[in-house]
C-alpha cells in the first residue's frame, strides 16, 4: 500500500482494476484506493504479473503493507504471499510492486519474518537473523541506515519541529553538547528550504510567480503582539454589504443566451475576488513564520462541503479566467471533491480562499482562515433587501460577505481597500470583461 | 480556610475518620498514652480509647500482622511505623500477606489497612535511620503508595487512604510535621493517584512527590527571578502514578527534571522517565535529568549528609542542564 497523499497512513482498497495473472506495466492502474483525502489510483511500479492480491475490495490496509504481488509468470512467490497479509513491514523493498530479479528465479530479498510468525511483532526493516537465502546476483545492501560520518545529533523535539517546516537538519546548526541540535536550534533556522506552500500547477514555476518580503521591525512587533492577543492566527473580521442588482441582471441576461452561458452568483462573486485579488497582491499573501509571500498569480481556493467535513479545490490563476471558464471548472471540482476524487494537486496550494453557505440560507458569516493564507471571504446569501436611494425606499439584490484577515499580513485599511475594489467589480460587473 | 501543621493535619485525618466508622483504629508503638513519638496521634486515646489506639511492644512484625488479620476480619486498621526504617521489620506482613491476600485468596479477603509513618532523612540520624523506601513498596503490585508533601495533601490523602478497601502505604516526614498549609474546614478528601501542578511554567518540568515538592517551590522561586518558569508536578500517588499529568506537561515544556529523596538505582524517578521516554519522546529538546540522593549510605557528618542529599542548588543545575543554559 503506498502512500498516496503526504497524510495517509492507510488506505482502503475501493476496486481492483487488474485480476490475478493480468500482465501490467509500469504505470498501469492496478487498483483504486481511498485516502484520508480523496480516491486514487494506485498504479505499478515495475513490469510482471500480477500473480497475487492479497486484499479484498473494500479492505483497508495500513501504508507499507505488501497487498499484491508482481512477479515474473512462473516466478516462485511462495515466501512473499506466506508472511504478507496485515503485518509486513515498511521497509523500502517491501513496496508491492517488485520488478522480477532478472535471473527470474529466486525470491527478490524481503525483510520477511519467518514465514510461521504471520504477524510480524515489529515493523524493524531488517531481521539480523539469517535472511531467505538469496542467490541473486546483487548482495543485499546492508541497512537503511546512514553514513556513520554523516550522522547528524539532534532532539528528538528538533527532529519532529524541522520535518514540520520543511528544514533540513544537516543544514541547521547544533548550539546542544556535542553539537546537538535543540529546539532553539530550528526555531532560530532561516531559510525554508521546503515550505509546504503552494504548488502551482502551471509550468514554468520560478521565483517571479511570488515576492518574499523581509519583515520589518514593526511587521514583527504587530505579528508578534497581535498572536498574543487573539491565538496563532490573529483574526479581525470586515464585513461589506454589496447592491448585486446589477450582477444579478447580467446573470439573467446570460441565462437567457442559452443554458451555456449559465452562471451562479458565486460564480461571478469568485471571478470578481479573483480580479480584485490580482489588483491587491498585498491580500494574496501567505504567512510564513519569518516573512510574507505574496503572489504574483491568483489561486483561488473554494470550500466544498463534502460528506463528513469539507475540502478546498482550487482553481490555479483564477484571475486569468474568464467567467464561463471559472463555472465550468468550480462545477467540475465540486462535483469531483463531493465524491472524493480529487487530486493532492487539486486541493493543495491556494493563495486565498473562499467560502459560500448563502446556498443553505446563511444571511452572513465568518469563516476560518487556512493557514498559511492570509485571508478567506465568506459568502453569504443574496436577499431583497429595502434600501434608500435618491431618497425613495427600493428592493435591491443584497449580498453580504465577510472577510477574515490574518492581521500579520494585512491591516484593516488594506482589507477594506480590497473589498472596495470587490464592491467595484460587483456592482458594476461590465468591470469583469475589461 | 485554617493553616495547619502537616502533623495537626493527619491528625484531623485520623480523628474525623475514627469518629465516621468505628471499625477504623490506630496500632503502633507510642501511639497511645505518649500522644505519638511525633505527636500525631495526639488526643485520640483520650478521645476512643485503649481499645482503639492500641500501644504496641516493640515488634513491627506482630503489629503489622495483626493489623492484618483485623483487615481480614472486617476492621480497617491504621498502622503507624515509627519511621519506616524500622518496618524493615514488618515487610512480610506488609509485601507478602497485605499486598497479596485480595489475590490468593480468590478475591475472599480485602486488606483495608494503612501503613503509616515518616519516610526519609531528617537531620543526622545517620544511614540506618534516613532512609527513603517509597520505591521498595511502589514495585509490589497490590499496594498503593501515597506521599503528600503538603498539610493540605496529607489530611485529603490521608482520609482517602482510610476509606480505601486495600492496603495503601502512607509516607510522611520527619522534617514536614512542623510545616504549615491551608487545609479547608469542610470535608476534604484527595484521590489517590492523581498528581497536582502546583506551580505553572513552560520552560521545565520538575516532576516530584513528598518532601520534596517543598525543595521543587524554592527552585521555582529562584528560577523565576532569572526568568525561568517551570512546572512542578507533584505526584502525591507513586503508585498508581498520574502519568497523564506528567506527560501532558513534558508535551509542554519539552523538558524534565525528576526530583525524588531516595537512590539512583531502580528509584522512583527512574520510572518517571521510563514513562516520559515512553510517552513523550518526540517531544523531547533534552534528554531527562534525576535528581536524587547521592548512591551512598547516609553519612552522619553534617557536611557530609548535605552533600548527599538533594537540594536546590542541584536541582536548579539540572533544570539548567536540560535548557542548555550554561551554569
Amino acid at each position: 500500500m503506498e502512500a498516496l497523499s503526504p497524510t495517509m497512513e492507510e488506505g482502503r482498497l475501493v476496486k481492483w482494476l487488474k485480476g490475478e495473472g493480468d500482465a501490467v506495466k509500469s504505470g498501469d492502474v492496478l487498483a483504486e484506493v481511498e485516502t484520508d483525502k480523496a480516491i486514487m489510483e494506485l498504479v505499478a511500479r515495475g513490469d510482471g504479473v500480477l500473480r497475487k492480491r492479497l486484499i479484498d475490495e473494500g479492505a483497508t490496509s495500513p501504508v507499507g503493507t505488501v497487498i499484491a504481488v508482481i512477479a515474473g509468470a512462473d516466478e516462485d512467490i511462495g515466501a512473499l504471499v506466506a508472511g504478507a497479509p496485515a503485518g509486513a513491514p515498511p521497509g523500502p523493498p517491501a513496496a508491492t510492486p517488485q520488478p522480477p530479479a532478472p535471473a527470474g528465479t529466486s525470491p527478490a530479498p524481503t525483510p520477511q519474518a519467518p514465514a510461521a510468525s504471520p504477524q510480524a511483532p515489529t515493523p524493524r526493516p531488517q531481521a539480523p537473523g539469517p535472511t531467505p537465502e538469496a542467490p541473486s546476483p546483487k548482495p543485499q545492501a546492508p541497512s537503511p541506515q546512514p553514513a556513520v560520518g554523516a550522522r547528524t545529533r539532534s532532539s528528538p523535539l528538533a527532529r519532529r519541529l524541522a520535518a514540520e517546516r520543511g528544514l533540513d537538519l544537516a543544514a541547521i546548526g547544533g548550539s546542544g553538547p556535542g553539537g546537538r541540535i535543540v529546539k532553539r536550534d530550528v526555531e532560530g533556522a532561516p531559510g525554508v528550504t521546503a515550505t509546504p506552500g503552494p504548488k502551482p500547477q502551471a509550468p514554468g514555476p520560478g521565483a517571479e510567480d511570488y515576492r518574499d518580503a523581509p519583515l520589518t521591525q514593526i511587521r514583527k512587533t504587530i505579528a508578534r503582539r497581535l498572536a498574543e492577543s487573539i491565538g496563532p492566527i490573529p483574526t479581525f473580521y470586515l464585513t461589506a454589504d454589496f447592491d448585486l442588482e446589477r450582477a444579478a441582471e447580467m446573470r439573467s441576461a446570460m441565462a437567457e443566451l442559452g443554458d451555456e452561458y449559465k452562471v451562479s452568483f458565486n460564480d461571478i462573486v469568485m471571478k470578481a475576488v479573483a480580479t480584485a485579488l490580482a489588483q491587491h497582491p498585498e491580500c494574496n499573501a501567505h504567512w510564513l513564520g519569518d516573512h510574507i509571500r505574496y503572489f504574483n498569480r491568483v489561486h483561488l481556493g473554494m470550500a466544498v462541503a463534502v460528506e463528513d467535513g469539507l475540502i478546498t479545490p482550487v482553481i490555479f490563476d483564477a484571475d486569468r479566467k474568464g467567467l464561463r471558464e471559472i463555472a465550468l471548472e468550480a462545477r467540475e471540482l465540486a462535483g469531483r471533491a463531493r465524491e472524493r476524487r480529487l487530486k493532492p494537486d487539486e486541493y493543495t496550494g491556494s493563495t486565498f480562499s473562499v467560502s459560500n453557505l448563502g446556498m443553505f440560507g446563511i444571511d452572513h458569516f465568518t469563516a476560518i482562515i487556512n493557514p498559511p493564507e492570509a485571508g478567506i471571504l465568506a459568502i453569504g446569501g443574496i436577499q431583497p433587501t429595502p434600501v434608500v436611494i435618491d431618497g425613495n425606499v427600493v428592493v435591491r439584490r443584497r449580498l453580504r460577505v465577510t472577510m477574515s484577515c490574518d492581521h500579520r499580513v494585512i491591516d484593516g485599511a488594506t482589507g477594506a481597500r480590497f473589498l472596495q475594489t470587490l464592491r467595484r467589480l460587483l456592482e458594476l460587473p461590465l468591470l469583469l470583461a475589461y | 480556610m485554617a493553616t495547619v501543621t502537616y502533623r495537626d493535619a493527619l491528625n484531623q485525618a485520623l480523628r474525623e475518620e475514627m469518629q465516621r466508622d468505628d471499625r477504623v483504629f490506630l496500632m503502633g508503638e507510642e501511639v497511645g498514652v505518649y500522644q505519638g513519638a511525633y505527636k500525631v496521634s495526639k488526643g485520640l486515646v483520650q478521645e476512643f480509647g485503649e481499645m482503639r489506639v492500641v500501644d504496641t511492644p516493640i515488634t513491627e512484625l506482630g503489629f503489622a500482622g495483626i493489623g492484618v488479620g483485623a483487615a481480614m476480619v472486617g476492621l480497617r486498621p491504621v498502622i503507624e511505623f515509627m519511621t519506616w526504617n524500622f518496618a524493615l521489620l514488618a515487610i512480610d506482613q506488609v509485601v507478602n500477606s497485605a499486598a497479596k491476600l485480595l489475590y490468593m485468596s480468590g478475591g475472599q479477603f480485602n486488606i483495608p489497612i494503612v501503613f503509616r509513618g515518616p519516610n526519609g532523612a531528617a537531620l543526622q540520624l545517620s544511614a540506618q535511620h534516613s532512609q527513603a523506601f517509597e520505591s521498595w513498596l511502589a514495585h509490589v503490585p497490590g499496594l498503593k503508595v501515597v506521599s503528600p508533601g503538603t498539610p493540605r495533601d496529607a489530611k485529603g490523602l490521608l482520609k482517602s487512604a482510610i476509606r480505601d478497601d486495600n492496603p495503601v502505604i502512607f509516607f510522611e516526614g520527619e522534617m514536614l510535621y512542623n510545616t504549615k498549609g491551608d487545609v479547608p474546614d469542610e470535608e476534604l478528601l484527595i484521590p489517590i493517584g492523581k498528581a497536582e501542578q502546583k506551580r505553572e511554567g513552560d520552560h521545565c518540568t520538575i516532576v516530584t512527590y513528598g518532601k520534596s515538592v517543598l525543595l521543587a517551590m524554592q527552585v521555582a522561586d529562584q528560577l523565576a527571578k532569572e526568568d525561568i518558569r517551570v512546572d512542578v508536578i507533584d505526584l502525591r500517588t507513586v503508585r498508581p502514578m498520574d502519568i497523564d499529568a506528567i506527560t501532558t506537561s513534558v508535551r509542554k515544556t519539552n523538558r524534565a527534571v525528576v526530583l525524588e529523596e531516595g537512590w539512583e538505582v531502580a528509584g522512583i524517578g527512574a520510572q518517571v522517565v521510563d514513562y516520559i521516554q515512553r510517552d513523550c519522546f518526540d517531544d523531547l529538546d533534552a534528554p531527562v535529568v534525576r535528581v536524587h540522593q547521592a548512591d551512598v549510605p547516609m553519612p552522619y557528618a553534617k557536611n557530609l549528609e548535605r552533600a548527599a542529599k538533594p537540594d536546590v542548588a542541584k536541582t536548579i543545575a539540572a533544570v539548567k542542564k536540560v535548557m542548555y543554559i550554561e551554569a
